[in-house]
């Protein structure tokens, strides 16, 4: 029986990806990027999901809206099995589940302005809306995410990393999702930025009662953010709890490594 | 300090022209480096840390693009007045670059080998076994296996791994002054741990000295000597790292250290800058 305050049960969750078969054509061993994980998001809580590259984090956020093949495994959102879903299938929940990637200068067109940015998501999840009710809700959307209602008709190589970065958000905001994924969303960013768009989550899902999936490595920032935190190695989760219990008791020896390289002053 | 230090940057100044306008990236820099010492140079993207860093050794934009006035002394030269030619000794020579991003930085068509080769026979000629110095760079930044690390292209390593290929490229033509420019900021933190640990290690051994280019205060804290921030092309504070890190006069280093989380805090929200203190919107 799934819980009803938890918006995303994920159960037994594994992606594998085929081993290059050799010269003979014998099979590989495939690579388990993430193995048998099991977690569950509550609604309106951000869940941090930590680990190094390579250990299946962004793998498992990818998986959630089908950005990554499932191997096995449930992911249940509000009781639904999402994981069986063809991709057509699979629409209404995008609308639900969004993503911010960790890349602003990968992640959004260089050759649309932002206005078509913005509209994109609104086209195919809001057919109904006529123009001039997508520019609004655009304008609307730049200022959430506290940009001005000029900067509608610019190119993305206009603005700064974390102007960028604030305009995935307001792309992933665009269709009113309950679920947002965030892969890395301030790896990239200068420390005060980091600030910056670290409190605009937060003020965000204050506002909007948004859930959170929070991937990223710096232990300190996950824990700033997280109300549950997930430790991952190897396409595992080695650890998890609240944060006073990941940073006061841990328990794993991975878990240490991780807390002893954030640099303390 | 009475010993003549081994580099001394005085009035630096960098403009970028484009057209009719004019930028100015850094004004009136002046810092020196003793021998062995770690001067870490912070502020954020835009506040002319890396420019700066780069103009030690011309590496800009030839004029009327960019000018830059001012002098960099190194053991007695001016090399901003030096010929092309000789510049391009010191490039990589006494002075040695690592980037943020070692991906971009090594060529993807050569293997890793040939590269640290290629900077050996470049600035060291005397060096008659080229092949045993590369295998004795690589093992220098602690690459196990050597020999297979040597014949392998850059997109085969992992980004840890990269950045160490990219040291050992630095350090084989032993460097006076190693620039690291955000050495670990595109890297995980338990990597960071390793290549900051490395990177300590190597500067105990060689007595090398290194300016650290970051917006990490963290490893600031941790790793460097001397410290000077950095804010709108000018250089707002400076000292003993210790000294900063206990009381810091100006506001931006105030505000720069405040916004970052700490482990254990759980504040319920970070601090940010004020509007006067936004280097870039």
């Amino acid at each position: 029986m799934s819980n009803a305050a938890n918006l995303l049960e994920i159960r037994g969750l594994s992606v594998h990806y085929p081993g290059r078969p050799n010269w003979f054509f014998q099979k590989a061993a495939p690579k388990k990027a993430v193995d048998n994980i099991s977690f569950v998001i509550p609604k309106g809580k951000t869940v941090g999901l930590v680990g190094e590259s390579g250990s299946g984090k962004t793998t498992t956020g990818r998986s959630v809206v089908k950005l990554a093949p499932l191997t096995a495994g449930q992911i249940l959102y509000q009781g639904t099995d999402i994981g069986i879903l063809s991709n057509a299938d699979f629409l209404p929940w995008r609308k639900k589940i969004q993503m911010i990637f960790q890349d602003p200068y990968n992640s959004l067109n260089p050759r649309a302005d932002i206005l078509s940015i913005l509209s994109e998501p609104l086209e195919i999840h809001f057919p109904q809306m006529s123009r001039s009710e997508r520019e609004e809700r655009c304008v609307e959307l730049l200022r959430s995410v506290q940009l001005p209602a000029e900067h509608l008709r610019r190119h993305p190589h206009e603005f700064s990393g974390g102007q960028r970065q604030r305009i995935g958000i307001a792309r992933a905001l665009a269709v009113q999702p309950e679920l947002i994924i965030c892969d890395e969303p301030v790896s990239a960013l200068d420390v005060s930025v980091q600030a910056e768009v670290v409190n605009l989550l937060q003020d965000l899902q204050e506002q909007l009662g948004l859930t959170y999936l929070f991937i990223a490595h710096d232990l300190a920032v996950v824990e700033h953010v997280s109300d549950h935190i997930l430790v991952m190695s190897k396409g595992r989760i080695v650890e998890q709890g609240s944060p006073a219990e990941i940073l006061g008791n841990p328990q794993e020896a991975y878990t240490k490594t991780l807390l002893a390289a954030v640099p303390r002053f | 300090m009475s010993v003549e230090p081994l580099l001394k940057v005085q009035d630096l100044s960098i403009t970028f022209h484009a057209g009719e306008r004019a930028t100015v990236a850094a004004q009136n820099v002046s810092f020196s480096i003793a021998a062995g010492e770690v001067l870490a140079v912070v502020g954020e993207s835009g506040s002319g840390k890396s420019v700066s860093a780069l103009a030690l050794t011309r590496l800009l934009p030839p004029p009327p693009t960019c000018t830059v006035s001012g002098s960099v002394t190194l053991d007695g030269v001016d090399l901003l007045k030096l010929s092309e030619d000789k510049l391009a000794k010191v490039r990589g020579g006494a002075i040695a670059y690592i980037f943020q991003e070692p991906g971009t930085s090594l060529n993807p068509v050569y293997t890793i080998g040939f590269q640290i080769g290629e900077a050996i026979s470049l600035h060291r000629p005397e060096v008659k076994d080229v092949k045993s110095e590369i295998q004795r760079a690589l093992q220098e930044v602690r690459i196990n296996e050597p020999e297979r690390v040597a014949n392998q292209y850059p997109h085969e390593l992992s980004g840890g791994m990269q950045q160490r290929a990219m040291i050992a490229m630095a350090l084989a033509c032993n460097p006076k002054i190693l620039v690291a420019d955000e050495p670990t900021t595109a890297l995980d933190v338990t990597i960071q741990k390793e290549i900051m640990d490395l990177l300590a290690r190597l500067r105990r051994e060689r007595g090398m000295s290194i300016l650290l280019i970051t917006h990490n205060f963290g490893i600031v804290a941790n790793f460097a000597d001397h410290v000077q921030v950095m804010w709108k092309g000018r250089i707002v504070e400076h000292g003993p790292v210790s000294e900063i890190m206990r009381t810091q006069s100006h506001p931006y280093t105030r505000a720069l250290i405040a916004c970052i989380p700490r482990l254990g805090q759980r504040r319920r929200r970070l601090t940010t800058l004020t509007e006067e203190l936004k280097v870039s919107p």
